[in-house]
């Protein structure tokens, strides 16, 4: 009976209200990836690691999703970030204290503290231009890394260093079934905070800006402000990837920090569809795990398979790609 | 004063090769607005051919230059015909996609055809030795890929601003409609510009084998240097690819030479030094 009030008046209306978008609550979409994440791994408990990686990998998609997809600011040079939060969880957790949560907020505060340093100076810059800023800027940082032996072990890689357990309770086991759920975890409620602040006002004005720069101007919004604040919460959620990052593996390299990262996440976020959230995680998902099937054959093979993806999405339409992507996905199974 | 000569000369050197793969991605970038991040994969098939041509079939290095050089415009001019020129209206991230695929593609080929080992390609004895200029000698490759990075200027230059296929170039870019219903072969204009952009990459690539050295990851290692080239000269502008393109060949040099540790921070600092002052480029307005 509750159940028919409820749905009475939104059907005796919907002549009236066609147009009015028809939102999902914030919360749906993340439980959604949390269940299917948990499914996943109580299903293929010999693959946790993949699936490790695969939250991660989504989580820092994500973030780019939000940069590139939501407020339109196409980037080269994510992995900075990435690897900022890395480094500084390593770091932290090396020299100062283990416990993984203390080092998840040290990496989300370095992830942050340097998209708020490279947005002042990057924001002032359009198109074509940003786009190299960006690369630059991950590039000097990727030279003071190596150059920086003492603290980050230069082309070794930083490693050492073990974690405490979760919350005091929860040991880092060998089969990495703490560390699947610890990522997974914080995919699922960083995604909704994604969700929250994409569906707010002030995300409204951020996608306005994609769409026109000018007259959102115009309209009174301050443009680098806010764009300068959604680069910092996309700092801070690229942060906290590389921190699970350096925690789930123990080990941080110099390929966090490379320009292979930073295109190889743009190619997920266009595989998957930019600007809709999901999309990045669908598109790191698939292209994780082709890469992984692929790879363990021959690297090579593996960039032949992903240029060949890459020729395909653009030159069919992206709708004929899905629907060769799953019937190749379904064969290979 | 010895260690500065040599830096400067072999900064030089290493800002030729960098602005004769760059100018054709100048050219496309700035004048066509295609975004082609395949680019650096025409300078590696040029070189290769090149090292196969001269190792394997053993053909003198004078013919197996032009030969390399001429493959590789025939492959982009192929390339151009059948794939790229239906992409020209598309939006520059599909572009992007595409090449980078194209690339990617070009890079496992090569690698299962040729194998992952670097190439080298051996010089005639003309360019082996050392010529003496009086004041001090200089390795002969160094003037070679000197005196080749300043003829490509100068023709590309010239060829852009003097010749009718300049103007045709610059008529079939600023409106195509206009300028085919002038009789313009707007086509041919675009294939022939692709085609030799694709040339002077391959020509570059044969050139700075011994700076870059050719490996299947050639094709992405060295797209970012290009990529900076032409963004520091500004897209389109060969005299700006030129000077950007020797202003950070020598910083690059230099930090080599210098301040090795360092890594390639000096280059990417003057780079964005370069463009915070100056976003659409040294020379544009």
């Amino acid at each position: 009976m509750n159940t028919m009030t409820t749905l009475t008046p939104v059907l005796a209306a919907a002549p009236g209200q066609a147009a009015a978008p028809r939102c999902a609550p914030a919360w749906r979409a993340p439980l959604g990836v949390l269940l299917v994440g948990m499914a996943a791994c109580a299903l293929m408990p010999d693959q946790l690691g993949l699936m490790t990686r695969i939250f991660i990998t989504a989580l820092f998609v994500l973030s780019l999703d939000l940069v590139v997809g939501v407020a339109g600011l196409a980037t080269l040079g994510h992995a900075a970030l990435f690897g900022m939060g890395a480094y500084a969880a390593g770091i932290f957790a090396l020299q100062v204290h283990p416990d993984p949560l203390v080092g998840l907020a040290v990496g989300i505060a370095a992830g942050a503290g340097l998209a708020v340093l490279s947005g002042a100076f990057l924001l002032r810059f359009q198109g074509f231009t940003f786009l190299m800023l960006t690369v630059a800027i991950s590039q000097i940082l990727l030279s003071l890394a190596q150059k920086a032996r003492h603290w980050t072990g230069g082309d070794d890689g930083l490693s050492g260093f073990v974690m405490g357990p979760l919350l005091g309770r929860f040991e880092f086991d060998l089969e990495g079934r703490v560390a699947a759920l610890y990522a997974l975890v914080v995919l699922a409620v960083l995604f909704y905070v994604a969700r929250r602040i994409v569906d707010s006002p002030f995300g409204l004005a951020v996608r306005g800006i994609h769409e026109n720069r000018a007259r959102m101007a115009a309209l009174g919004t301050p443009v680098f402000a806010r764009l300068w604040v959604l680069y910092t919460v996309a700092g801070a959620m690229a942060g906290a990837a590389g921190a699970l990052s350096a925690q789930t593996n123990a080990v941080v390299g110099m390929d966090s920090l490379s320009f292979a990262l930073s295109a190889e996440a743009l190619v997920m976020l266009i595989l998957g569809g930019a600007g809709r959230l999901t999309g990045a995680l669908i598109g790191a998902t698939v292209f994780t795990v082709l890469h992984h099937t692929a790879a363990s054959i021959n690297p090579y093979h593996w960039l032949f398979v992903v240029g060949a993806l890459l020729m395909l999405v653009v030159l069919v339409s992206p709708a004929k790609a899905w629907a060769w992507l799953r019937r190749r996905s379904g064969g290979a199974r | 004063m010895n260690t500065l000569l040599n830096i400067l000369i072999d900064g030089l050197a290493y800002g030729m090769v960098l602005f004769v793969i760059a100018v054709g991605l100048s050219v496309t970038l700035g004048l066509m607005r295609f975004v082609n991040l395949s680019h650096g994969a025409f300078a590696m098939v040029g070189g290769y051919c090149a090292a196969l041509l001269t190792r394997e079939a053993q053909w003198s290095f004078w013919l197996a230059v032009p030969a390399a050089v001429l493959a590789t415009a025939l492959l982009g001019g192929l390339l151009e015909a059948l794939v790229l020129r239906h992409l020209y209206r598309r939006k520059e991230l599909e572009q992007v996609l595409f090449t980078i695929g194209l690339s990617f593609v070009l890079i496992a080929t090569t690698n299962a055809l040729v194998g992952p080992q670097v190439q080298m390609i051996p010089l005639p004895p003309l360019l082996s030795g050392s010529v003496d200029l009086g004041f001090r000698t200089l390795p002969a490759q160094r003037l070679l890929v000197i005196g080749a990075g300043c003829a490509v200027a100068a023709l590309a230059a010239w060829t852009v601003s003097c010749t009718r296929f300049g103007i045709w170039l610059r008529a079939a870019v600023d409106h195509s409609g206009t300028a085919s219903s002038l009789g313009i072969p707007i086509r041919t204009v675009q294939c022939a510009s692709f085609a030799a952009g694709a040339a002077l990459a391959g020509l570059g690539g044969i050139l700075g084998a011994e700076l870059m050295p050719l490996e299947p990851y050639y094709a992405l290692k060295y797209l970012v240097l290009v990529l900076v080239v032409v963004s520091v000269g500004g897209m389109g502008s060969i005299t700006g690819s030129l000077l950007a393109a020797v202003l950070l060949g020598v910083i690059e040099t230099a930090s080599k030479y210098l301040a090795s540790e360092w890594g390639s921070l000096f280059f990417f600092v003057a780079m964005a030094l370069l463009l915070a002052w100056r976003p659409n480029g040294l020379l544009k307005r």
